[in-house]
This record gives structure tokens, C-alpha cells and sequence, in this order.
């Protein structure tokens, strides 16, 4: 009978344990990134930035002394084989927390899966603003800004050192990403400036090999400015074709994401283009580089891997920071004791972290707001390629649509009275 | 029309052409007379764009002179051809002659997917550029628009040059009549004491080189990474689909109607550039589905 009785009582009991969970062996978590594919080359250098940032991690104790395993799959095979991946990670192979993805059709694919699994997941790298403006998730975060203030921040940049220019054309890549960019970035500047003529609108398909006829075109119509949102092999491509025809002479090119093509395209990138980097993120990024956790990094990224670090080093250095942020806050809210996934979700909301960038803090809506860096190409021969001048760090707050609007809209009711109001940080170089 | 932008997107139009021809020319001498469509042929184009950006830039790095790049990239397209081409055909291709369609187009699929893997794990996934023979050969600026010499001027001499090439080698070369006899009929060809296996394996070399050199003559206009042979083979097969296969000349004009519809395309509606390629081989298999040049062949079965 009394045996009868004590394990009524630990039965009973088992529910509420929840609240003092023993600490794990290791906190379990699976990536995904680009291993494959052209996206590699924002995929390959982020794992190894994590494999370095979890081996630092560890080598200090961990989170709480727990050590942190991650585990990567690959965003290259597919939608489908990644979601089941994704899947098979969180139910058979243990894993605490997901970090997913760099694509964005990934993102919209795994963010519903990640909630109907009940695992927490990180936004970790993908651009597209769409998926807390159309959804309401409790265990999806973005520890990164999204499409919306990048482009906002390339436009205002734009609009600030070239104030006076007429004419514009786009070269974008013929996908989501270069479609939707191409959207918000078209809306703020015809709000702000609605004066400007959009002379010719490109999208050659993903990973064209070749772009001379576009460039003709674009020699023939003369723009006083080109915009890409392109990256990795296209983004060369483009760039190294319109700098050997001396397109770059003629017209000023916005390339929001050039920072991650800087070391690549050498010499081949004239000075004086514009460069953005998908938030604020740069391997001399002026208010981090004379940080000593920032330069230990840095040294040892380029000593493993023998090239600069680019901004999906930065994204993955955010998500880990978001992963310890968020576990000490919840063992502080829990009392010191490890918390248990619900405890870990509920101390995400509001939560500040730093990776190798400025602070970021997650939303109510679990948008992280970033800051973000756009400067201007310059080769200074410090360096085999180019660097930027004339930088700016702009406040991700004011540049974020707010919580509950919807970007294409909150952009399209801006003015050019928009940017006098802003808190922009400059820097010479 | 107004001339100027006609003139232009003509320009842009040969020069694109080019490219895509020299490439179709190689998989369309390779089912001419073998009959076997090499879906391999996009590796090989790769791996003559990876090799040859690899030796120019080892050659640089050792003081070498840009111009130098252009014996590299004949050196490039023949290793492919040799070290490449002659195993797959040796190895692989000489199995499976009298098996199914459908399994060959399995096996040079399989060779292709293995080949790309095999790109990876020697060049890793990062994209390469390598310009410096472009640039040495300079601009040329006409009506106003700046082109390179070597897009507008090069590629287009090296294509015509193949062309007549290839003519002059399987109609007044011994060894090409031995093809040509070959390609007619095999049987009677052996018959009268011609080695087919060969023939076979020559022509594979052959076609195989091509394909290498259509990559190594792009690799100076273009990023070199994973994948990007999957794009050329899709491209030179509707090229060589729309032509008829097997059809050399009828690939050069096909070619040409194809990069002329893209060029015009990007000039006037370039929302539907990427879809003209695809387009013109619609039309073209709609109205003659043996192809433009193509003869409609008795099946065998």
C-alpha cells in the first residue's frame, strides 16, 4: 500500500518537475545552411564561423556549463528533403533549438513547421519581411532585421550622398528576393522622391552567366543610377562585366548586398558604388573593430578560413548570441535552474544580445531589430580589394515597419521629411 | 525600329550566339555520330572553365602575361577532352551502345551529377573570376555603347573559325570521312575494315574538347561556380533540339536565332529574355519535330 501510494504521488508529481529540470548533457541544436549550391557562399562561411563561435563558447563553459552541439543540414537539397531533415532533427535527433534558414522560401516553409513541432527556431539569415507581418508565431524568432530596413537603409543612403540624381534602372535577380527588394526598395523611393524615373527594369534569371546584354542596354539608356540587389556568382558577375565595359564610370550602382562580394571582386569594384551589407555588418565595422572580442574573432575567421568574414558570419554570431542571451535570462527567471522550452520562448520576447554587430533586440512581434551599415566603395591599397568610406549605421528601430503594420504599406506612406528625423552614426572609413 | 538600338542588341545577340554554339557544336557532333545524348557535356563545359581559371591563375601568379591565357585555355579544353572525355567513353559509354535510350541518357546523367560533385571537392563551392585575358585584349566602343573586344570581336571570329573547322576536318581529313562513313552506317562502315570503336572514341574526344573550350573561352566573361554547367547543357540542347541533331550547320543558325531572340528580347521585353530560348524551340518542334535541318529518321524499333 505505501509503495502503492509513493508512486501515486511521484506520478503526480512528474508534471511539475518541468520547473526544475536537471541541466542537459549538451543543448542540442540543428542549423541549416547553404552547404550546396550557389547560396554556399554565405552558407559555407557562416558554419564555419559557428563551428568557431561554439568551440569559443565551450572552451568558456558553455551555457550555464552546458555545452552547445549544433548540428547543420543542408538548405541546398531542397525544400522538401530540408523540411523532413528538419523534422527527423527535432524528433529523433534530440535537438533543443533549430536555427532556419538563409532562404527565405525556406524560412516560410520551416517557420510553420517549427510551431506545429513545438521547437524553438531562429530566423537566422533569411530576408523576406512577410512572415511576421502575415503570421503569429510563439516559438519563431528572428535574431536579424528583415528585407524592409535593408532596403529602407540603401535607399536613404542613396538619397543622402546623391541627393540630385534623375534617372534608374534595376538589374535584379528574376526570384523572391530580387522581385520583392525590388518592391520595397521602388516604394520608399517613390515616396520619398517622386520625382525620380525608373528607366529600366532587369531580371535576368537566377544565376545567369551572362549579363552583356543588359549592360548595352543599360550604356544605351545611361541611368544616373543602378540598383542590384543581386549576390554571390551573379552579383561578380554583374559587377566584373559592367566594370570591364566602364558602365561603372557613367552610373552610380547601389548593390545592397556587395559586402559580401568585397573580397571576391578585388580590384574589379571602381570606388565611389554603394555597398550595403544586409545590417551592420563588416569586418571593420567602425564601432566593433577596436573591441577585442570582435578583432579575436576576426583574426581567427580569416586564419581557418583564409578570407574576410561577410554578413552570414555576422547572422550566425547573432543567432548563438540570442541562443546564450536567451537561456541566461531564462535560468535567471527560473530561479537559476535550467528552464525548460516555454521558460526558454517566454525569455526571448524583448530579449537584448550582441554577436559580432551591434546590440539586437527581438520584438514583441519576434522581429529582431538590427542596425544597419551602408558605405562607399574605395580602394585604398590597404587591402587586395575594396573597402568603404563614408559609412553609416542607422538606427534598425525607426527604419522597421512597427509591429502590426505591413512594410510595403508603411514604406509607400513615408515622405522625404522621413529622413530628417533620423539617428544616423557617420564614419570616414 | 530605331537603327542604333538594333545595331546594338544585334552586336549583343552574336556574341552571346557564339558561346552557346561552341558548345552546342560538341554535343551535336557527339549524337550526330554516336547517338547518344551526353547530358555530360555541361561538366565538361565546367571543368574546362574551372581548369582554365586555374592555370591562368597559377600562370599569373608566376609573372606570366595575360595573353598567355589563350594557349592555357587549348591546353585546358584538350586535358578535359583526354583526361575526361576518353575514360567516360572508354569506360562507360562503350558498355551501353546497343542498350536503351533511355539508359544512356541515365548513364551520362549519372556521369554528370558525379562530375558536379567532383567540381565541388576540388574547387570548393566560392565563385571564381578570372578576367585578365579580357582585359588585355581591351574595349571598343561602338555607337556609343562600350563592348569588349574579346566578346564582340573573339568570340565570334573562334565560333566561325570551329564552324569551317569542323567542316574541313570530316570532309577532306581521313579521319574525318572515317566519321562521316561511320555515322552513315556503322556496319557497313566496319565492314569495309573502319575501326567504329575508333571513330567512337575520336569523336568523343572531340566533341569533349569543344565542350571544354566553350568553357574555357567563357571563363574570362563570367563567374565560375557550381552549377553553372547545368545552365550551358539545357541551353545547347535546345539549341541543338531546335536545330535537329546531329545538325551542325542548322546548330550555328539555331544558335544564332536564339541569341538574336534573347538580345532583342532584353532590348524590348526583357520580362520574357529567359523564356525565348525555350520559345524558339516550341515553335520550331511544333511545326518540324525532327528539328529545323533534321530528316525524319526510320526507328530502328
Amino acid at each position: 500500500m505505501k509503495k502503492l501510494l509513493l508512486t501515486t504521488v511521484a506520478c503526480v508529481a512528474m508534471p511539475m518537475m518541468g520547473f526544475a529540470l536537471d541541466k542537459p548533457d549538451s543543448l542540442k541544436v540543428g542549423m541549416t545552411t547553404f552547404l550546396t549550391g550557389p547560396a554556399s557562399v554565405f552558407g559555407v562561411p557562416a558554419r564555419d564561423a559557428m563551428d568557431i563561435l561554439v568551440a569559443n563558447l565551450n572552451d568558456a563553459g558553455g551555457i550555464d556549463g552546458v555545452p552547445v552541439e549544433v548540428s547543420y543540414i543542408d538548405e541546398g537539397a531542397g525544400a522538401e528533403a530540408l523540411s523532413s531533415e528538419f523534422r527527423r532533427m527535432v524528433e529523433t535527433g534530440g535537438a533543443d533549438v533549430m536555427f532556419a534558414a538563409i532562404s527565405s522560401g525556406n524560412c516560410q516553409t520551416l517557420a510553420p513547421l517549427a510551431e506545429d513541432l513545438k521547437v524553438p527556431n531562429f530566423l537566422w539569415d533569411c530576408g523576406t519581411q512577410k512572415i511576421f507581418e502575415e503570421h503569429d508565431y510563439k516559438y519563431v524568432f528572428r535574431t536579424q532585421a528583415n528585407a524592409t530596413p535593408e532596403m529602407l537603409a540603401a535607399v536613404i543612403y542613396l538619397l543622402k550622398v546623391k541627393p540630385d540624381f534623375k534617372t534608374l534602372a534595376v538589374v535584379n535577380q528574376d526570384y523572391a528576393w530580387g522581385r520583392d527588394s525590388w518592391d520595397i526598395f521602388s516604394t520608399a523611393l517613390k515616396a520619398m522622391k517622386p520625382d525620380v524615373e525608373v528607366v529600366g527594369e532587369f531580371f535576368p534569371k537566377f544565376g545567369a552567366p551572362d549579363f552583356s546584354t543588359e549592360i548595352s542596354r543599360l550604356q544605351a539608356l545611361r541611368p544616373d543610377v543602378v540598383l542590384s540587389t543581386s549576390w554571390g556568382g551573379d552579383l561578380d558577375t554583374f559587377v566584373q562585366q559592367a566594370s570591364q565595359r566602364g558602365l561603372m564610370n557613367t552610373s552610380t550602382f547601389v548593390l545592397p548586398l556587395a559586402e559580401s562580394s568585397l573580397e571576391r571582386l578585388g580590384s574589379a569594384l571602381p570606388a565611389g558604388q554603394i555597398v550595403g551589407a544586409r545590417g551592420d555588418h563588416y569586418f571593420l565595422h567602425p564601432e566593433r573593430r577596436d573591441d577585442a572580442d570582435f578583432k579575436a574573432f576576426m583574426t581567427e575567421y580569416e586564419e581557418k578560413t583564409g578570407s574576410v568574414s561577410v554578413y552570414s558570419v555576422f547572422h550566425a554570431s547573432q543567432a548563438l548570441a540570442a541562443l546564450k542571451a536567451g537561456y541566461e535570462k531564462a535560468i535567471a527567471d527560473n530561479g537559476g535552474t535550467w528552464p525548460d522550452k516555454d521558460q526558454f520562448v517566454a525569455a526571448m520576447e524583448g530579449l537584448t544580445f550582441q554577436g559580432l554587430g551591434l546590440p539586437v533586440t527581438i520584438r514583441a512581434d519576434h522581429q529582431g531589430i538590427e542596425a544597419q551599415l551602408m558605405g562607399t566603395s574605395v580602394q585604398t591599397g590597404d587591402y587586395p580589394f575594396a573597402t568603404l568610406e563614408n559609412i553609416m549605421v542607422f538606427d534598425g528601430a525607426e527604419l522597421t515597419a512597427p509591429v502590426g503594420a505591413v512594410s510595403t504599406e508603411w514604406v509607400g506612406a513615408l515622405d522625404a521629411s522621413f529622413m530628417d528625423g533620423l539617428s544616423i552614426s557617420t564614419f570616414d572609413k | 525600329m530605331n537603327v542604333t538600338i538594333f545595331l546594338l542588341a544585334l552586336f549583343d545577340g552574336v556574341s552571346y550566339a557564339a558561346l552557346v554554339f561552341i558548345v552546342a557544336l560538341g554535343l551535336t557532333l557527339i549524337f550526330g555520330v554516336m547517338r547518344i545524348l551526353n547530358v555530360a557535356h555541361g561538366s565538361l563545359y565546367a571543368i574546362g572553365a574551372y581548369a582554365t581559371v586555374s592555370l591562368t591563375g597559377f600562370a599569373l601568379s608566376m609573372g606570366a602575361a595575360p595573353i598567355l591565357a589563350f594557349p592555357l585555355m587549348l591546353i585546358s579544353a584538350v586535358l578535359v577532352g583526354l583526361l575526361i572525355g576518353g575514360p567516360i567513353e572508354v569506360l562507360l559509354l562503350r558498355r551501353i551502345y546497343n542498350k536503351p535510350e533511355v539508359l544512356q541518357l541515365l548513364v551520362t546523367f549519372a556521369v554528370f551529377m558525379i562530375l558536379e560533385d567532383v567540381q565541388r571537392l576540388v574547387w570548393g563551392t566560392q565563385p571564381y573570376f578570372q578576367s585578365a585575358v579580357l582585359q588585355s585584349l581591351g574595349n571598343i566602343t561602338v555607337l556609343g555603347v562600350t563592348y569588349t573586344v574579346y566578346q564582340l570581336i573573339l568570340l565570334p571570329l573562334v565560333a566561325v573559325a570551329l564552324l569551317l573547322g569542323l567542316r574541313f576536318f570530316l570532309r577532306h581529313t581521313l579521319n574525318g570521312k572515317l566519321i562521316l562513313a561511320t555515322t552513315e552506317d556503322r556496319e557497313a562502315a566496319q565492314s569495309i575494315g573502319i575501326d567504329a570503336d575508333r571513330v567512337f572514341l575520336l569523336t568523343f574526344i572531340v566533341g569533349a574538347i569543344l565542350a571544354g573550350l566553350g568553357g574555357a573561352l567563357a571563363s574570362p566573361t563570367t563567374s565560375i561556380l557550381p552549377g553553372m554547367g547545368a545552365d550551358m547543357i539545357v541551353l545547347s540542347f535546345a539549341v541543338v533540339a531546335t536545330a535537329g541533331l546531329g545538325q551542325i550547320e542548322g546548330a550555328a543558325l539555331t544558335a544564332l536565332m536564339i541569341g538574336l531572340g534573347r538580345s532583342f528580347a532584353i532590348y524590348f521585353w526583357p520580362e520574357i529574355a529567359v523564356l525565348v530560348p525555350y520559345l524558339i524551340m516550341v515553335l520550331v518542334l511544333l511545326v518540324r519535330p525532327e528539328g529545323l535541318f533534321g530528316s525524319p529518321a526510320a526507328r530502328k524499333i
